[in-house]
């Protein structure tokens, strides 16, 4: 047997190639709109996390509210003469700065959470209905079907009075709402990349199945499910926000962004715009940064701009 | 002439066993017998209650194998050719188990695999390994060639951890790559050096026979030439048996040793390649052969084998090949032929071939 010419060896300028989490973050950094929407959802989040520091008072402490300081307008110095209401305060004299860091706080927090539940539920039904298919796949997308019909604030809503208020009742009906989404992302990008040939060689190397599952195939239907899951938590926060608003989401000891807006939502005709507007700013620069970062993620990851 | 039953199943019997170049006798490594396949979808009861009332058709029921038998030697490498559509692909899938064929048995070194329990199966199926035709889909977008090479053999305890990096050196090395790339990913590799990772994967797991799905189709000429010595090397130093599917007859004589020829989900003649390329006996060998593109300078016209396959779906009665042979006649359209010994080893399946 004469192998003619030599193994094609690895030239030594090719071993410099990016890493692809090098590569996806250089393509992600040449918007700059898309920079400044990861710079203000980094500004935001961290003022949600640091709230208890950054804020000048607790909103929640009924003590160190003065209800003389109701319906200051932004600007106004305490009765006290202590500290400056920046943004006003509402009608129980509640430093709204210091609300909306908190009301932040229990914005992203549910969000994220309610998302990532969501997500592990989805990705799993998703990966399992696309991986074998058969029965389970047609019932499981015809139940995801039957429910994307309907609004995802009906279903929400349904959930909530059936089970009551609370924070933990919210997320449930959030993940409820939401993890349609991601089984039927899954299922999708499990069916096309089930199909190719390194799955066939896996089972025939004999790797188990939950093995070609989580390690070979999830993996590669990651970059759709990452699309979508940032661009969801916006959905999921805004759609708490909306049942707050409506009375039905978080009670009142721990408000959330929706119903600082609704607390507020009275005194728009008499002026005091503040107590309303603020937290909806808040709300939307919020919902607008993590829109921002996830358009950018969906360029970056498409499959058809990063082949190569 | 007729009386096909005994006769097919004398010539079978006798064929794999003359086929190595060095005479054996041994019993064949993989032996598919009757192997039918047939594709699409058992109607569920929307399906048959749509179908009663009228408002569907029923499902068309691809037939892609019909009984189709091939038993292969140790050692022994077997080309099987035919056109697009003609099952040679799905007989590849169903020999290395990733397809299960919808009747008949697939017995490896004389025991049934599929009867086999499932942690025996999946062991046994280790000693059968794919070479895909995609060098780009075949391998795992998001695995180094390190773990691409060493996982089989870790999760089967084949190796240890402290072996991996010799272990995968040696592998990279077989195939004629530098041991230096195995920490990068597939997507930093050409066609040519994809091919042989996914060789070196295969060769992971110590198979003893090699199903190679039109592994060399989607490569460049000159790399197709290094790929198919590497083939040809790794069969003399760890004495591999291979089926080698194609549709390249140059591909195929080059490295086989016994040749056979598929139309639509059937095996129409089998023989010793260098028979095959010098005496076809069946029309449709012949006319694939004449067709293949030679280098001798002539003036020659290509006399296109007439039609197109027909459908799988509603395959013609009688013979295949009957409604583009040039040479058929009343009895072909109704009577299947079987495959009959016309030489020793060398069998096919034509109505002319008692006349």
């Amino acid at each position: 047997m004469s192998e003619t010419s030599p193994p094609p060896a690895a030239s030594p300028a090719d071993s410099e190639v990016e890493r692809p989490l090098r590569r996806l973050a250089r393509m992600y950094a040449e918007s700059r709109v898309a920079l400044f929407g990861l710079a203000l959802l980094l500004v935001i989040v961290l003022a949600a996390l640091l709230a208890p520091w950054l804020a000048p008072q607790n909103p929640y402490d009924l003590m160190q509210l003065d209800m003389l300081d109701g319906r200051l307008p932004p600007g106004s110095a305490s009765g006290d003469g202590r500290l400056t209401y920046l943004l006003g305060t509402d009608e129980q004299g509640r430093d709204m700065l210091s609300a909306i860091l908190y009301g932040l706080r229990i914005s992203v927090g549910v969000g994220v959470v309610a998302t990532l539940m969501a997500l592990a539920i989805g990705m799993a039904l998703g990966l399992a209905a696309g991986y074998f298919g058969g029965r389970f796949d047609a019932v499981l997308m015809r139940i995801a079907d039957i429910q994307l019909s309907f609004p995802s604030i009906l279903v929400a809503m349904i959930l909530l009075a059936l089970f009551g208020q609370g924070i933990d009742k919210i997320v449930i009906a959030l993940v409820a709402a939401q993890w349609a989404y991601y089984a039927r992302t899954t299922r999708s990008a499990a069916l096309v990349e089930g199909r190719k040939e390194y799955i066939e060689a896996a089972r025939l190397l004999g790797l188990s199945t939950p093995r070609i599952l989580f390690r070979h195939l999830l993996p590669n239907c990651l970059p759709p499910l990452i699309v979508v899951a940032a661009l969801q938590v916006a959905a999921a926060i805004a759609l708490e926000a909306t049942l707050s608003f409506l009375g039905l989401g978080l009670p009142v000891t721990e408000p959330s962004l929706g119903l600082l807006i609704a607390n507020g939502f009275q005194y728009l005709y008499s002026g005091r715009y503040w107590i309303s507007v603020f937290p909806g700013v808040a709300l939307l620069l919020l919902i607008l940064a993590i829109n921002l970062v996830a358009d950018q993620l969906r360029d970056v990851l498409n499959p058809r701009l990063q082949s190569q | 002439m007729s009386a096909p039953q005994p006769a097919r199943t004398a010539a079978l019997q006798e064929a794999p066993a003359q086929a190595p170049a060095n005479g054996s006798t041994i019993a064949p490594l993989l032996e598919l017998k009757a192997i039918r396949k047939t594709f699409g979808a058992q109607p569920d009861w929307v399906e048959r209650l749509g179908q009663r009332l009228g408002w569907l058709q029923p499902a068309a029921m691809v037939q892609a194998l019909d009984g189709v038998d091939l038993s292969i030697a140790r050692g022994e490498v077997v080309g099987l050719v035919g056109e697009s559509g003609c099952g040679k692909s799905t007989l590849g899938r169903i020999a290395v188990g990733l397809h299960a064929p919808s009747s008949g048995r697939r017995l490896w070194r004389g025991t049934d695999l599929d009867a086999l329990p499932e942690a025996e199966r999946r062991r046994a199926g280790l000693g059968i390994q794919m070479i895909f035709q995609d060098p780009y889909a075949s391998l795992n977008p998001r695995l180094r060639v390190r773990d691409l090479l060493a996982e089989a053999p870790r999760v089967h305890g084949l190796i240890d951890r402290t072996q991996q990096a010799e272990f995968v050196a040696a592998l990279l090395r077989q195939v004629g790559l530098d041991p230096a790339v195995a920490d990068r990913f597939p997507h930093q590799f050409s066609g040519g050096q994809r091919a042989r990772i996914g060789i070196a994967r295969a060769l992971a797991v110590k198979p003893e026979f090699l199903v190679c799905d039109e592994a060399v189709a989607a490569l460049d000429v000159s790399i197709q030439a290094q790929v198919l010595n590497l083939f040809m090397r790794l069969r003399e130093e760890l004495g591999l048996t291979y089926l080698f599917i194609s549709h390249d007859l140059g591909v195929v004589r080059h490295l086989s040793d016994r040749v056979a020829i598929m139309y639509l989900g059937r095996i129409v003649e089998s023989a010793p390649s260098a028979e095959i390329f010098s005496r076809p006996a069946h029309p449709y060998t012949q006319g694939l052969l004449a067709e293949a593109p030679t280098l001798k300078v002539e003036k020659k016209r290509f006399l296109a084998i007439q039609g197109e396959l027909p459908s799988p779906l509603a395959p013609p009665r009688g013979c295949h090949f009957h409604p583009r042979c040039p040479h058929a006649f009343e009895r072909c359209r109704l009577e299947a032929p079987y495959l009959q010994e016309i030489a020793p080893g060398h069998v096919s399946a034509c109505h002319l071939n008692g006349a």
